[in-house]
């Protein structure tokens, strides 16, 4: 699929405001952006459930100039997976694929592919959030999509769901598929995306590969725990380009805990500097993951301008 | 083919949406699995049956109910009992329950954008579900009708039915009038489904979309009850749910049927189109839409005042009614002839000799409230005198019955002496004993007919 200029307003409300966004076969692509960013309606609009007021919208090499106008090979959800929780899971998926002609020949194996098959014959009323996402998927399997849709498709799935529907989407994406999908969970996005797009207030603040996002992120904060908390200390105050923070050890309290501020290769010659000195360091972790920071930063920056360029957005 | 093979290779890149009849069964299924629709089908294919039976066998009958008085002699009756009530309340609640409910559910759910990638025609959508709550409204109607005439047939047997009039439909007759019935109930029923799937369709998950058809047959009762002029009476769309008893004279009362028929798929008609372009024009993205907007009242509400509006003057220009529709004149017709008939009936139970119509020469004065009443209109202070002749006799006999008229043309003669003549007193009839058919009769006055 290929965006260019979208822009989308609901009222005086600007949702998106001039995005680009191309996503290629195979390619799985992150969404993320704070709330209100205007996520969910770039994924309605790849659904084609609502018409750009601006820019063009190609999927699937077709242009796309009115609503519900996509062609087939376009599956997923937006707010959660529509079920209907008086059927039954395999009713769901059954109804569903003789609704699209395709018979219900392949209901079972995308049960199978979710790891639903064992309750297939039990109402959807029942199912846990993480259910129903994974039934979710499952219905958007049934259409054979060349583009997938997903609007926040690991959540209130536990770490064994998870990791099915990841394995979903990677092969799915190994076979040919693009998968463009948004998520709050930054850890998410880093297992399963190659590339990522950070909108906020309805522009885009980076796109690109994840990893260039998680390097652009500035100076991070570290929990640094050492053999020696003391010598340590002092040996990170007089090191060039870092900060200790005051207070140590954050919601813990954790005496042996020494929290820093510095960029990566600062961090090198700090961990230079206490092996030199005879302390070993026991753990070095960011307190906030570098993509998070990223995003966090990003978003924190475009609210920034979004709010001195003045009241004209809305 | 699994899934994971059918993903493998480039899908299909055409751009047309599912047909018709595939989200007609997709709607379907939605709906059958519904506990309220499965009660409800349940209930209509099995309670009147029992409801008839039991009452039928009754030694007091809900003589209050057209036909009501009949249930024991008729097995007929009791499908005209059960389509009186299902007129009141039952077939709007009903429409509540299917049509009222099936866009809002998928409110409910938020099911709808799911359901627009699935489908991507809004217009395919409206008619999936609109057929489909089309067709789960039948098989009530269909179980309502079948149920009430399987009890009243299993309980008293199908024997002649007493009309409206008083005349005698034989068994053959008497059923294909009940079905007629039935079938011309579905006009007024379609019309409230249709204002049921305009309330759907208008206000989302209030509950006051799924209320709409009862609202509407509150209100319509009320509106019934009330003095209006009869060009306005025959144009609500509830009209069609009295209209059928005029299946029940002889000759047949068309004017009443036709327009009750004809106003019921009018209102159907367009409550459906009003339902429909609300739908397409409603933004199915925006999570904060709740469906009461406060262009309901322009949009949905002021077009069915148009309606009516409009059905009136169509009413009043194709008619020669006016006023209440009821008179002097109407009332004396068919007083006369419901009692000649009655006569016959009284005097074949009595094992009388046989008299025709003809020989009996009934007429009738009715006179409402005295000299200082003005003899139209309905109420319950009308005083009858019939007169009749014997074959072979000089004398004209004569018997007093207070009436009292429903604004909807039913009358309901109530005997005031002579004794002997429309006193209570059982009769033997072929199936046991039963009151004197001319102490208490019903009828029904045409209220499209020109007065006199």
């Amino acid at each position: 699929m290929r965006a260019r200029g979208l822009t989308k307003a609901f009222g005086d409300v600007v949702a998106l405001d001039g995005v680009d966004l191309a996503v290629s076969r195979g390619e799985i692509h992150g969404l993320v952006g704070p709330n209100g960013a205007g996520k969910t309606t770039l994924l309605g609009l790849l659904l084609g459930l609502t018409r750009a007021d601006g820019g063009d919208l190609e999927v699937l090499g077709r242009p796309v100039r009115r609503g519900l106008a996509l062609p087939d090979g376009v599956a997923g959800f937006v707010d959660g997976p529509g079920l209907y929780p008086a059927l039954t899971a395999r009713q769901n998926l059954d109804a569903l694929a003789r609704l699209r002609g395709d018979g219900p020949a392949g209901v079972a194996d995308a049960l199978e592919q979710v790891g639903l098959l064992g309750v297939a014959d039990d109402r959807v009323r029942g199912f846990s959030l993480g259910m129903r996402q994974r039934l979710g998927l499952a219905a958007a399997l049934l259409s054979r999509p060349l583009l997938l849709v997903l609007d926040e498709p690991a959540n209130g799935l536990d770490p064994a769901g998870k990791a099915q529907v990841h394995r979903v989407l990677t092969r799915l994406a190994g076979q040919g598929t693009a998968v463009v999908l948004s998520s709050h969970r930054m850890d998410d996005l880093a297992a399963l995306c190659g590339t990522v797009t950070l909108l906020a207030t309805g522009r885009i603040v980076f796109s690109g590969p994840v990893g260039e996002l998680a390097a652009g992120a500035d100076e991070l904060d570290y929990r640094l725990r050492t053999s020696d908390p003391a010598a340590a200390r002092v040996i990170a105050a007089g090191t060039p380009g870092l900060g200790v923070l005051p207070g140590g050890s954050g919601p813990q309290r954790e005496g042996d805990v020494l929290l820093v501020r510095a960029r990566g290769p600062v961090l090198d010659d700090l961990v230079t500097r206490l092996v030199g000195a005879g302390v070993g360091v026991r753990e070095l972790a960011p307190v906030v993951a570098p993509l998070e920071a990223a995003f966090l930063a990003l978003t924190a920056a475009a609210a920034r301008a979004d709010g001195s360029h003045g009241e004209g957005r809305r | 083919m699994s899934v994971a093979e059918a993903v493998a290779p480039p899908g299909r890149v055409d751009a047309r949406p599912p047909r018709v009849g595939r989200g007609y069964r997709f709607e379907l299924v939605k709906l059958l699995a519904q506990w309220p629709v499965r009660v409800a089908l349940l209930a209509c294919w099995l309670g009147p049956a029992l409801l008839v039976a039991v009452i039928s066998t009754q030694s007091s009958l809900p003589a209050d109910t057209v036909f009501g008085r009949w249930m024991g002699q008729s097995g007929w009756a009791g499908a005209l009992v059960v389509l009186t009530l299902s007129c009141s309340w039952v077939l709007p609640l009903l429409t509540s329950v299917v049509a009222g409910d099936v866009f809002a559910a998928e409110d409910r759910l938020g099911t709808w954008r799911h359901l627009f990638v699935a489908v991507r025609s809004p217009q395919r959508i409206f008619a999936a579900k609109a057929l489909a709550s089309l067709t789960v409204i039948l098989l009530l109607v269909t179980g309502l009708a079948a149920s009430s005439i399987a009890g009243g047939l299993a309980a008293v047997g199908s024997r002649p039915l007493v009309g409206l009039d008083g005349h005698l439909l034989a068994p053959g007759d008497a059923a294909g009038a009940v079905l007629l019935a039935w079938v011309l109930a579905l006009a007024p029923t379609l019309a409230f489904a249709a204002v049921g799937l305009l309330g759907s369709v208008a206000l989302g998950r209030s509950p006051l979309g799924l209320l709409m058809p009862a609202l509407l047959a509150l209100a319509l009762q009320i509106a019934q009850l009330l003095p209006l002029p009869v060009v306005v009476r025959v144009s609500l769309p509830s009209y069609g749910f009295i209209a059928w008893r005029g299946l029940f004279t002889d000759p047949v009362q068309t004017g009443p049927v036709l327009a009750g028929v004809a106003v019921g798929l009018a209102w159907a008609a367009g409550a459906s189109v009003l339902a429909y372009l609300l739908f397409l024009r409603r933004d199915f993205t925006d999570l904060a839409y709740d469906g009461a907007g406060r262009r309901l009242l322009l949009r949905a509400v002021l077009p069915l005042v148009a309606l009516l509006a409009v059905t009136a003057g169509l009413v009043a220009g194709t008619t020669p009614a006016s006023g209440s529709g009821i008179d002097r004149a109407k009332l004396d017709r068919s007083l006369a002839t419901a009692w000649a008939h009655l006569y016959r009936l009284q005097t074949a139970e009595l094992h009388r000799p046989a008299v025709t119509e003809a020989q009996l020469r009934a007429g009738a004065a009715c006179d409402r409230g005295g000299v200082r009443a003005r003899d139209v209109g309905p109420g319950n202070d009308w005083r009858c005198v019939v007169t009749w002749h014997l074959p072979g006799s000089a004398a004209t006999g004569s018997a007093i019955y207070q009436l009292e008229v429903t604004p909807d043309g039913r009358f309901v003669a109530d005997g005031d002496g002579p004794q002997e003549v429309n006193g209570f007193f059982q009769v033997r009839t072929a199936t046991g004993d039963a009151p004197n058919p001319l102490w208490q009769f019903d009828g029904t006055v045409d209220l499209l007919t020109p007065p006199a």
